[in-house]
């Protein structure tokens, strides 16, 4: 696990970490920036990224800018949203050949942290707002990316889910912003905005690669200075408000029906019992040996996919079921069931051993790749701790059965639902 | 064991064929945690019509009985192989295309017993009845999954457009009516014929031994009792070289509207370097044309004819192949009509110079390298390069070497009106 051994230094306004290896062909460089989740910034910062990567004031137009990646051996740059706990944060990714292995020996990458610097501080604008074009082009896709998740059932009726479930709770805001809220955005309000987001977002920038500590950390403080900032901290967890489950059920026309099941588990990245609940999730619903999968596919032949995850950083637990519109009550029937059995205890030593050992497996596979290397370092910063991996996994390993149903006690059922067909429910 | 050494990307890659057939495949990557491995058999759901094994006559198989039978090679008498991978600490998985069947695992631990595994479960099957019938309702489950998915729709009423016989045109899984009758009987006729050594292939990548991985899968094949088998006889209805039908409009419940255009590729009967230079030829044509460094691309964004999802890409394998583009719109038919201009456009030739080449070329490069950092992509790649006689290290050479003629030649020979098809889905209401 050499390739875990992260630098991190204070820059200017943000933390730089540098983990070198040369397990890869190229390098990775990730800019991130969190703030907590609030409506009334929502939907310019779903579109912030969006303007910024499509044109900056030395390339004014996506094929100028484009052109210049290509030229830079096909480098990727791409922007994402997510909602971490109740933060939001924005990424931007950009990852770009190690001219080692071309027939070009021309260094690269400090080019690829010009780049980024060029797209994160030197937009497209002109007094005091963006380029107006390319603001209403984003607009315009941003709409049709809000749009989108309705025609993807398996994503839609997770959407639903924490929207029912999450109801009053920032948590409930979508990442991409809201539709009615895309018009009154301006070149000039955006651009306030922009200035807002990067003088008080906590921001981080990952390197990965067969890199120099010392040259990146000189490049990066050269390029990128910003204005020291003691950043906003959202609130960690969740509890259950309602008294009583809530059963949703809604009707599209649709073959199969989609059934999202929320639990609270009461327990977040970093407390002493994540390790506990982790080993339940995969005991319960995380793999193709666990509870869900064999008894609601293998035994009972109702599903092609049944499975649990973790929401670590807001304390949520969501099972996700395709089945056919009629088997509602028996595959809720199953599930239930499933939940009892590991808050009684019901599940063996040989499941528990597999478990861990799939646990382990699936995280070290993560930090093979550089992008999974960074999501998992990227915990840190959303919980504020300092969890080595091998820490981690040496906790998770050591998680005892009596552990488990203590932290089973924990999670509570909160919300059903069920994306239903126009026919159905018969 | 033979060595190949690949130096521009400090590669080596180690190749053994086994007495029975098989061939083995070892790249070492050192610094890597993970282990990953597959095990392909050269069959997949195109494969419906063939000389079963030690018979005759051509049969007729069911549609989707290929990805069937993937399903069910998890089962054994003693239960589903998924727990024993899992008690091993791997993951493990599989997947049915239209050529092949691929079975892996990937772990970071107990490699030599999970590899023995893999092995041993793909040559040990085990169908009954009451297991067969028992699948057909997860698979059911995954068919009906995939009808509400717009995209893949999208994409199959396309090839169902553009292919009149080719059995390309069956979607993978089959449906529901069509996997009925599949029996155990049919199962064992159909693995006993495409599951022989001498047509698969295994791949392993990771920080591993070579020798010692030749060493266990040389001990592991020589205790297995294998005839030899002769070449096995498919068979593939004459395919006219025009798209089958121009249009189709699939309503669903969706609220933007999407469109793709298809063009019936033209050699399809190609393999070895001459199949990787027209792919990787057809790729560049493709990223030149309509890439986001693209005239085209600009102008079709700034109308607001296409949004993010807009993408483009090229299959080819033995006997079919095409070229896609689209994604989603607000005016289907428009986009239709502009992307079908653009391309004849592009036929008349003239319209990209030599720098442009340059940077897709060079683009193409990097994203090869970037492609490489990935045991998954390396061994599904090159098991796929190796189905058609193609080498996947020999990428970038064969990339380098493409010309603006070489282009325009391909756009002149496979842009035509009548191999065009258009498929699209709509909005119910």
């Amino acid at each position: 696990m050499d390739a875990l051994t992260e630098k991190v230094s204070e820059m200017q306004g943000y933390k730089l970490h540098v983990v070198k290896t040369d397990k890869y062909k190229t390098n990775n460089i990730v800019w991130r920036m969190k703030t907590p989740l609030a409506k009334e910034d929502l939907t310019k910062r779903a579109l912030l990224p969006h303007v910024l990567q499509s044109s900056s004031l030395k390339y004014p137009t996506t094929a100028s800018l484009r052109s210049y990646l290509d030229e830079l051996y096909g480098a990727t740059l791409f922007v994402d949203l997510a909602k971490k706990g109740e933060y939001h944060v924005v990424s931007f990714s950009f990852e770009i050949a190690n001219e080692k292995f071309l027939s070009d020996p021309s260094p690269l990458l400090e080019k690829g942290l010009e780049f980024l610097a060029e797209i994160l501080t030197n937009p497209n604008a002109n007094n005091g707002a963006f380029d107006q074009d390319t603001v209403e082009k984003e607009k315009r896709t941003l709409k049709q990316r809000i749009q989108s998740v309705f025609d993807d059932k398996m994503r839609y009726s997770n959407m639903r889910l924490i929207e029912e479930m999450c109801k009053g709770e920032p948590y409930a805001l979508q990442v991409n912003g809201e539709l009615d809220d895309v018009n009154s955005i301006t070149p000039e309000n955006l651009y306030d905005y922009f200035q807002k987001a990067f003088s008080e977002d906590e921001m981080d920038l990952y390197v990965i690669g067969d890199v120099n500590v010392e040259e990146v950390k000189n490049a990066a403080s050269r390029l990128l200075q910003f204005k020291a900032r003691e950043p906003q901290k959202a609130q960690a967890g969740s509890t259950r408000t309602k008294s009583e489950v809530k059963e949703v059920k809604e009707a599209q026309d649709v073959k199969q029906g989609k059934l999202n099941i929320g639990y609270r588990t009461n327990v977040v990245y970093g407390d002493k019992d994540y390790n506990a609940l982790q080993v339940f999730n995969g005991i319960f619903g995380g793999f193709s040996h666990s509870k869900l999968f064999i008894n609601v596919r293998e035994k009972a032949s109702l599903a092609y996919y049944a499975a649990s995850r973790l929401e670590s950083h807001k304390g949520l637990m969501m099972v996700m079921s395709g089945i056919d519109l009629k088997n509602y009550d028996q595959a809720v029937g199953i599930i239930k069931e499933q939940m009892e059995a590991m808050k009684k205890g019901d599940f063996t030593d040989k499941e528990l051993e597999q478990t861990k050992a799939v646990i382990q497996n699936q995280m070290l596979e993560t930090v093979d790749t550089a992008r999974g290397l960074i999501e998992i370092l990227y915990h840190n910063v959303i919980s504020g701790q300092e969890i080595p991996l091998d820490q981690w996994l040496s906790g998770m390993q050591k998680t005892t059965k009596e552990e488990i149903v203590a932290v089973a006690d924990k999670i509570e059922l909160d919300t059903i639902y069920f994306l239903t067909g126009t026919e159905a429910g018969k | 064991m033979e060595k190949i050494s690949f130096d521009q990307l400090q590669e080596e890659l180690y190749f053994e064929k086994m007495s029975n057939g098989l061939s083995v495949y070892v790249l070492p990557k050192k610094g890597f945690n993970k282990t990953y491995a597959t095990f392909t058999t050269k069959y997949g759901s195109i494969d419906n019509h063939f000389v079963p094994l030690e018979k005759k006559e051509f049969v007729k198989v069911p549609d989707g009985i290929a990805h069937f039978l993937e399903h069910k090679l998890f089962e054994k008498e003693d239960g589903d192989v998924f727990q024993q991978f899992s008690r091993q600490g791997a993951s493990a998985n599989a997947f049915t295309s239209f050529t092949r069947t691929a079975y892996l695992f990937s772990s970071t631990s107990n490699v030599e017993q999970n590899l023995e595994t893999l092995i041993d479960f793909v040559q040990e099957p085990y169908f009954t009845e009451k297991t067969v019938e028992k699948e057909k309702g997860i698979i059911g489950q995954e068919i009906t999954m995939y009808d509400d998915n717009p995209d893949w729709r999208l994409y199959f009423g396309l090839i169902q457009n553009l292919y009149k016989n080719h059995p390309v045109k069956i979607d993978i899984a089959g449906t529901v009516e069509s996997i009925s009758p599949i029996t155990a009987d049919l199962l064992y006729e159909c693995y006993r014929t495409f599951y022989h050594p001498s047509n698969m292939l295994l791949f392993i990548v990771g920080p591993v031994d070579p020798k010692a991985i030749m060493d266990q899968v040389r001990d592991n094949q020589g205790k297995k009792e294998y005839s030899s088998q002769p070449e096995i006889q498919r068979k593939f209805d004459e395919e006219p070289i025009e798209a089958d039908q121009k249009k189709q409009v699939l309503k669903m419940n969706v609220q933007t509207s999407k469109c793709l255009l298809g063009i019936k590729a033209l050699h399809v009967n190609q393999s070895g370097e001459e199949m990787l230079k027209n792919e990787l030829t057809m790729n560049v044509f493709l990223d030149l044309l309509f890439g986001k460094s693209s005239a085209n691309y600009e102008k079709l964004y700034s109308s607001g004819l296409i949004d993010e999802t807009f993408s483009y890409d090229y299959t080819q394998e033995q006997g079919f192949g095409f070229a896609m583009v689209g994604g989603d719109t607000r005016e289907p038919d428009k986009l239709a009509e502009t992307l079908e201009n653009m391309l004849m456009e592009a036929k008349k030739g003239g319209i990209f110079n030599e720098e442009q080449l340059g940077r897709a070329i060079k683009k193409k490069i990097g994203s090869f390298l970037r492609a490489v950092n990935s045991p998954e992509y390396i061994a599904n790649q090159f098991t796929r390069y190796a189905f058609n006689d193609m080498n996947l290290f020999e990428v970038v050479p064969v990339l380098e070497k493409i010309t603006l003629q070489d282009v325009e030649k391909l756009a002149a020979e496979l842009v035509s009106e009548d191999r065009f098809s258009v498929c699209q889905v709509v909005p119910n209401k």
